[in-house]
């Protein structure tokens, strides 16, 4: 499946910055086939996240796999002290898994991003932050991604 | 405190047994509009729903469903109680009026003898009724899909149910079908409809604004009440979203929460959800939302006698097609709900009077189509109704239409929940297969499709209606087949429940590689191609004559 780069940046700097004071984006890109293990590995130098402290909005079923809505949060006071540094984001049934890395900073303000992504089928999306502590928290949501048409 | 109801009204208006032979005249002079509206009033508020009209402006007969599965939390729960559980769960006599409306036993004889239910007169009577008695303590509320679904809605692109409804002044209303009327229609309507349409959970999708208002305030008997909307979530799923492209819709559960609490902040003492979830979603919402008092359900057109209390919140479910009034009693004090009472009335057309008013505007738009509306295409041996998990009568003839005019080895008919049922002896209209069929989409495709695409419809379908989780579920039925047999594990996993598909004309089991010819309607792709769907059914059936469906034993289920 081809990323559409350009596109999705354009979206995570329109919808993201102006709300979130988002400090810079970079783009999980070709990590060979989906290996979504050794991205999270990779990402979290082998440490299991903790379950809670991120949020991961997307729809239950979307509309559209090729552009579903996502906003992940992060609970931090995002103080010198105490910060979120990077969230990584990944999805197990694309070709790849990678979807995104945010990284934030405590001049942030909040640990907030929203952008677009796309899912394949069906799938579970994760959202991954580092802390500035070293420490990760985690969540899951699964997309469901359906061919539609039989409402009642 | 909230007082337990033992006693449910309807089956108390409703009960009385008549003995097999009676005739129909018999039945309306037991049946009268006096015991029908009988409720002992009480409380400062007084709400009246409908929902899930479906277009329909006159009586009809709507057979409810046999087979309605819960799974997960919800099995054995109702709305998924059907015939005799569901009459003994309410306690209401077999054979009785208010069984006949409730369930399908013995539908064909009790239909003859109770008559039809519903027409939008017979609703107006009683709407009025209600106004007369409660005065300002009356909130009048649309649950949605009304706009829709019959010849005179599809021709007029909605304005028969728009001009007759307005005659009942709605406090509010929420949606579904009447986005298959697409985004400029909508628009150009909710602008000018005089009340509010409400939908908390519709975006548009650049810069996530809200489309319609989220909730209207209403003062009743000296109560501040909030009514907030919630538009059927999977709309763009379900239906064709090319038609509503700006528009994104979702459950938006926190939304929802953010508007209940604004609505207390802004001093109202009753939070009322007008939604169009389905049930399941909508009892699972209850649980996590906090501040609801009422949910007004729609959607899956389920008809309940009693509400369901699911913590706080009072569910109530108003059936579909115009069969049922909804009127619930409360006494708000103390921004609580102290005590409630609750009826379904049932809206028998020959024990309720037509209002005259409403009578005439029905007219004026149904008679220059009258003629061709009554024209007699066939008629139907057996009964022929749509409503089930599975299949039904109805979809079986349409699925025979698709296969012989379209010359395909397997047909596909949607899983509409809406769809009238007609007598066996009763004469097939050109009406009753707009009734059907009236959709803004109605092409029907022929095209190839492998055996594995066909089992990954059924099974996407299957997960729709199947997947333990409300808030996956769509709330259409199965979609239905024809020419093809298959069985279906409900409790498995998405990919896993369909299996044993096969062809039953050669009696071969479907092969995944090979293409097969394969025939449906109601495709939600844009530039869908082919003749509309009730020109092929009315040829089918005017060559038929009479069409004589039999229950089909070609889906298998397995894990009830």
């Amino acid at each position: 499946m081809k990323l559409n780069f350009d596109r999705r940046q354009v979206l995570v700097l329109g919808a993201g910055c102006a709300l979130t004071g988002l400090v810079g984006v970079d783009f999980a890109s070709a990590q060979g086939k989906n290996d979504i293990n050794e991205v999270i590995g990779k990402f979290t130098g082998g440490k299991a996240p903790t379950m809670g402290r991120v949020k991961l909005d997307v729809p239950e079923i979307a509309e559209n796999g090729n552009t579903v809505p996502m906003t992940v949060s992060v609970e931090s006071p995002m103080t010198a002290q105490n910060y979120v540094q990077e969230v990584l984001i990944v999805a197990d049934g694309n070709p790849r898994s990678g979807v995104a890395t945010f990284h934030f900073g405590p001049s942030t303000g909040i640990a907030e991003a929203n952008t677009r992504i796309r899912l394949a089928s069906t799938q579970n999306v994760t959202a991954i932050a580092k802390m500035n502590d070293g420490s990760f928290f985690s969540t899951t949501k699964e997309v469901k991604v359906t061919i539609g048409g039989c409402g009642g | 405190m909230l007082s337990r109801r033992d006693f449910v009204q309807l089956a108390a208006a409703t009960a009385a047994i008549l003995p097999a032979g009676w005739t129909r005249a018999l039945a309306q002079q037991r049946l009268t509009q006096a015991d029908l509206l009988k409720f002992d009033s009480i409380g400062n508020v007084t709400l009246v729903h409908v929902a899930d009209i479906h277009g329909q402006l006159i009586p009809v007969h709507f057979r409810e469903p046999s087979v309605n599965i819960g799974v997960g939390e919800v099995k054995g729960l109702v709305p998924h109680l059907t015939g005799k559980a569901l009459l003994d769960r309410y306690k209401i006599p077999a054979g009785s009026a208010a069984a006949h409306a409730l369930t399908f036993e013995n539908f064909a004889a009790l239909g003859k003898t109770y008559g039809k239910l519903g027409g939008l007169d017979r609703v107006s009577t009683i709407v009025k009724s209600i106004r007369a008695e409660r005065g300002d303590r009356t909130v009048f509320l649309d649950g949605g899909d009304t706009w829709t679904n019959s010849y005179t809605a599809l021709q007029s692109k909605g304005q028969d149910m728009i001009d007759c409804m307005s005659i009942l002044k709605p406090d509010a209303m929420t949606g579904h079908w009447e986005f298959t009327l697409g985004e400029k229609r909508v628009k150009e309507i909710t602008e000018k409809l005089g009340f509010p349409f409400l939908a908390q959970n519709i975006r548009d999708n650049e810069w996530n604004e809200p489309v319609f208002e989220s909730t209207a305030y209403v003062e009743r008997g000296g109560v501040k009440i909030a009514i907030i909307g919630q538009a059927f979530p999977y709309t763009p799923i379900a239906n064709p979203r090319w038609m509503i492209p700006k528009w994104s819709f979702g459950i938006r559960e926190e939304d929802l929460q953010a508007n209940v609490e604004k609505a207390r902040k802004a001093g109202a003492s009753l939070v009322v959800l007008l939604s169009h979830n389905g049930f399941d979603v909508d009892r699972k919402l209850a649980s996590r939302v906090r501040g609801i008092d009422v949910i007004l359900t729609a959607h899956t057109h389920d008809a309940l006698p009693d509400v369901v209390k699911a913590g706080k919140t009072l569910l109530v479910a108003s059936g579909s097609h115009g069969k049922f009034v909804s009127r619930l009693d409360l006494e708000v004090r103390n921004g609580e709900i102290k005590d409630f009472r609750f009826k379904l009335i049932p809206v028998f057309s020959d024990a309720i009077a037509s209002d005259p008013e409403m009578n005439a505007r029905i007219r004026q738009h149904r008679e220059p189509h009258e003629k061709m509306l009554r024209e007699k295409i066939g008629t139907a041996q057996t009964l022929i109704y749509r409503r089930g998990n599975f299949n039904g009568t109805l979809d079986d003839v349409i699925c025979d239409a698709l296969i012989a005019e379209r010359d395909a080895e397997i047909a596909l008919s949607p899983g509409f929940r809406w769809g009238n049922s007609l007598l066996p002896g009763q004469d097939i209209t050109r009406e009753d297969i707009y009734n059907a069929t009236a959709i803004s989409y109605p092409n029907v495709y022929r095209m190839q499709m492998t055996g594995a695409r066909i089992k990954e419809i059924l099974e996407d379908v299957a997960d729709n209606l199947f997947n333990p989780d409300p808030y996956y579920q769509q709330g259409g039925d199965m979609v239905r087949v024809g020419g093809l047999s298959y069985t279906i594990d409900i409790n498995r996993k998405i990919g896993e429940r369909i299996s044993n598909l096969v062809l039953i004309r050669k009696g071969q089991k479907l092969d995944p590689v090979k293409e097969y010819t394969v025939s449906g309607w109601a495709s939600v792709n844009e530039g869908t191609e082919g003749p509309a769907i009730w020109d092929v059914v009315t040829s089918h059936i005017k060559k038929k004559g009479a069409v004589a469906p039999r229950e089909s034993a070609n889906v298998k289920v397995v894990g009830v």
